[in-house]
């Protein structure tokens, strides 16, 4: 399964760069969207990947008796996926408004620093 | 000590707050700064005569070994009394010059921090304190060119000035830098006791370069000369201090501080000699062909320099007294003329030399001073000037080697310089007062008192040799490393080559002042070889750097932020590839790795799909929905490999996501594909290359082994510490809940941002049309 999570990464960030590298700024969101979970899944695999065995420990008992997930690549993921959230809500709310005073979606006719040039 | 170099410093940002009191009456009262500085130092003359060092350290950066190292010895003493005594004069010059001037405590304040800066450079024993004093002239010397900064010549001379001296500094922070590293210390007093060792150290040339830098653009030598008939924009008192009695002997200062250091090798007697000798002739030829006279000065003053330069470079006992005696001797005179200009230049409104004449009817006391300097300049008996003029022959012919060649050079420059004095000092005053400059009146006796002082020292130091010889000339050669017990200077020599050469001097320039009269038409003559000239130079190539740098900012600074991002992975991805190419082994171990179930299998195949229609549909929302299958299978993923809170956590941001997309970009225009074919191409395999790199990494990562110590920790003291039993969310909200506080903090900001966007208002009349 590993090495079906790494073309799935791989994927994922080939899919990201190029989406990226259009000039649409919808497109340019939706890269960054697809790079940050390719991203997300290659701190994952990087962590080992268990099957079934969530790192909670159980009911009855104060520790793990048994093998359990890394718990900090999940952590580290967790706080990721919830700040490009941020990110993301904030890149659409921006172009939005950009589109709504510049009227175009355009990257290259916005490559000035001047409104006015 | 300190506080006598800390007093300039002090007295400018005293100003800053009373600066209003100085512009009135009151201006001439700090001439009293330098002039008790002129009397501290002049304490010391008794101990430094006989043969004493005074020094004294500061800490400063003691682990750098920067200390504030300060030592007086003869050289130094030389140049404090210069420093602090046409210091004081400069100040009681200025006070009528700049009479009701603005800016007159602005004025004063920059002469202050300069004089400090100056005083701390030739008393820094510590070669890098050396280097702040020397910017902090350059720095000075920068806003007292530019003083009248609403004028656009004044303010790029003044530029013009800063790059080159700045350039020189920079050097000399690299040779200070160099020798340091070369020595261990950075004391001159200690190198000069290494100079053997330096002498043939593998960097020794690399080290005499620099300081040669530093020293020859602040002494305005060949090529860098031209800065300095630029900064005569400045005002007169300025031109007079800075730029023919103080700084730009610095240059000078530093090569004689280093010569008991460096000195005494081939390469830094011929270069010397080679620099200074064209330095000197080169301008002096200039001289005849300028007719503004500061130009002449100017040029004059560049003259000076090469021969201190050429004498320092011949190297022995005879040419250090030489240079030590001509130093004051053109510190004396060329303030004096310096000073003579202003007067003229403000009571007769020109300082054309062409139309200038007769004035001594209406200001003998200024004449008087003018002729004094202008003998002294020329090297007539009885002045100080003589005197130098004839040490100079006799130490270039005891030259070694090419005598005839440096005695003719040394001749030559100083019949032209006869001249240029001549022009300066005489001209203005002889001849028939022309109508125009009957109104000009005698000036202020705070404006002429100084020239005339000045003159007169020339004068009696040229009949009593014996009061500068054993106070100041000979500790001067002392401290540059040679025996002076046997230095006796006097007027008279007896009758021998020397005097010969002197008297074809004054006999041959005489004529020549009487023969060439300066004209426009002269100076329109040597501006024809503008164009190939050290300064046009320059100016092309500051037009190409800039040139260069624009195409390069262009080139690279695009504004189009995918350029910019397919240089950075391109850049990636051939640093990152060639690494990998070279030490990869990729084995993969198969016993190690999970099955692949069914069910796996096709949610890796619904998200594979899901970003192909994401990338190359035509529909936006089709995009979109299918970014959100896309999120909802690594939600699955999540699921299958134990991450039950990243599974909740992905779906609920994932349709978040999908939502406000949603309800945002209906309203945008058509889903283009705004690119053409080609580039869709390049972009797709440089981004296939980048993501089948990133796999491979990925794998190449997996077969190395893991330290889970970290879990193992948060695993082990969930329950026990914290008192939670889902790991991921202890770790979260307890172990690093202070980051998890930033986060919210983070997402807070967002959402204000988000909220701020959507509420503005964009007024009519900001969109464009």
């Amino acid at each position: 399964m590993e090495i079906l999570f790494a073309i799935i990464i791989g994927v994922l960030y080939a899919a990201g760069i190029y989406m990226i590298l259009r000039r649409s700024l919808v497109k340019l969101i939706i890269g960054i969207i697809l790079l940050g979970n390719g991203a997300n899944l290659l701190i994952f695999l990087l962590g080992r990947i268990t099957e079934g065995a969530p790192p909670i420990i159980p009911e009855e008992s104060k520790v793990f008796l048994e093998a359990y997930a890394d718990p900090v690549p999940q952590a580290l993921i967790l706080t990721a996926i919830v700040i490009s959230f941020g990110l993301q809500s904030f890149a659409i709310i921006l172009v939005k408004r950009a589109h709504k005073v510049v009227k175009t979606d355009d990257l290259d006719e916005m490559n000035a620093t001047d409104e006015d040039s | 000590m300190l506080t006598a170099i800390l007093l300039g410093f002090l007295f400018a940002f005293f100003l800053v707050f009373a600066g209003r009191f100085f512009k009135g009456k009151l201006a001439v009262v700090s001439a009293l700064i330098p002039l008790s500085l002129f009397i501290y130092f002049a304490s010391f003359i008794p101990r430094i005569a006989s043969g004493e060092v005074v020094s004294k350290t500061y800490e400063w950066v003691p682990s750098f070994g920067v200390n504030l190292g300060f030592s007086l010895d003869g050289l130094s003493l030389l140049f404090s009394l210069m420093i602090t005594g046409i210091g004081f004069l400069v100040y009681v010059y200025t006070s009528s010059y700049l009479k009701n001037h603005q800016y007159l405590d602005r004025f004063y304040a920059y002469l202050s921090v300069f004089m400090g800066a100056m005083l701390g450079l030739v008393l820094s024993d510590n070669i890098i304190s050396m280097f702040v004093f020397w910017e902090l002239t350059s720095i000075s010397s920068f806003f007292l060119i530019g003083f009248n900064n609403t004028s656009e010549a004044s303010r790029k001379s003044a530029l013009t000035a800063l790059g080159i001296t700045g350039f020189g500094g920079f050097s000399l922070l690299a040779g200070a830098l160099l020798l340091g590293s070369m020595t261990g210390t950075y004391s001159i007093t200690e190198m000069m006791t290494m100079k053997e060792a330096l002498a043939g150290h593998e960097f020794y040339i690399l080290a005499v370069i620099f300081i040669f830098g530093a020293a020859f653009t602040k002494s305005a030598q060949f090529p860098f000369h031209f800065w300095l008939p630029g900064a005569m924009k400045a005002p007169t008192p300025v031109s007079t201090y800075l730029h023919s009695a103080t700084m730009v002997k610095a240059g000078v200062y530093l090569l004689m501080r280093f010569t008991p250091v460096l000195g005494d090798t081939n390469f830094w007697n011929t270069t010397l000699i080679v620099v200074g000798g064209i330095t000197m002739l080169y301008s002096a030829v200039h001289t005849l062909f300028r007719t503004d006279l500061k130009g002449v000065l100017a040029y004059s003053t560049i003259s000076a320099l090469g021969i201190l330069v050429f004498l320092i470079g011949l190297g022995s006992q005879g040419a250090f007294l030489a240079a030590a005696v001509f130093i004051i001797v053109h510190a004396l005179y060329k303030a004096t003329l310096f000073l003579v200009t202003g007067i003229i230049d403000l009571q007769a409104g020109t300082r054309n030399v062409t139309v200038l004449a007769g004035l001594r009817k209406v200001m003998m006391p200024v004449a008087a001073a003018g002729f004094l300097a202008a003998i002294s300049s020329a090297g007539i008996p009885p002045s100080v000037g003589f005197l130098g003029k004839e040490l100079t022959y006799e130490a270039s012919t005891h030259s070694t080697g090419m005598v005839i060649l440096i005695v003719a050079a040394i001749v030559l420059t100083k019949i032209l310089l006869l001249y240029a004095g001549f022009v300066a000092g005489i001209k203005p005053f002889t001849g028939r007062l022309p109508e125009k400059f009957t109104e000009a009146k005698m000036p202020d006796p705070l404006m002429w008192v100084p020239p005339l002082l000045l003159a007169i020292l020339g004068i009696v130091f040229g009949i009593f040799p014996a009061l500068i010889e054993s106070y100041l000339v000979k500790p001067v050669v002392t401290a540059l490393g040679k025996d002076a017990s046997d230095i006796h200077l006097a007027l008279w020599h007896g009758f021998n080559t020397v005097l010969v050469l002197s008297i074809i001097t004054i006999v041959v320039g005489i004529l020549l002042y009487f023969i060439l009269k300066p004209s426009e038409k002269l100076e329109n003559r040597i501006g024809k070889l503008e164009p190939v000239s050290p300064e046009s130079i320059l100016k092309k190539l500051t037009y190409f750097f800039g040139a260069f740098s624009k195409f390069w900012t262009n080139v690279f600074q695009n504004g189009y932020l995918r350029n910019y991002v397919t240089t950075i992975i391109l850049f990636l991805v051939i640093l990152v590839g060639y690494i990998f190419i070279g030490n990869s082994r990729l084995v993969i171990d198969h016993t190690k790795l999970s099955q692949i179930t069914a069910y796996e299998l096709a949610v890796t195949i619904i998200l594979i799909a899901g970003v192909f229609y994401t990338v190359f549909t035509r529909s936006r929302i089709g995009a979109v929905a299918a970014m959100g299958v896309v999120g909802l299978a690594i939600c699955l993923l999540f699921v299958f490999y134990s991450a039950p809170d990243l599974a909740m956590t992905q779906f609920s941001i994932d349709t978040l996501t999908v939502i406000l997309f949603v309800l945002v970009l209906y309203r945008l225009p058509k889903y283009l594909v705004l690119s053409d074919y080609k580039m869709r191409i390049r972009d797709g395999i440089l981004s296939l290359t980048f993501g089948g790199l990133i796999s491979l990494i990925a794998l190449q990562v997996l077969a190395e082994p893991v330290n889970s110590d970290v879990g193992d920790f948060y695993a082990k003291n969930a329950y026990i510490m914290a008192h939670g039993k889902n790991v991921v969310n202890v770790i979260l909200v307890d172990f690093r809940g202070t980051d998890t506080l930033i986060e919210i903090s983070v997402l807070a900001i967002a959402a204000i941002g988000v909220y701020g966007l959507l509420k503005l208002r964009v007024k009519s009349s900001d969109r464009p049309n």
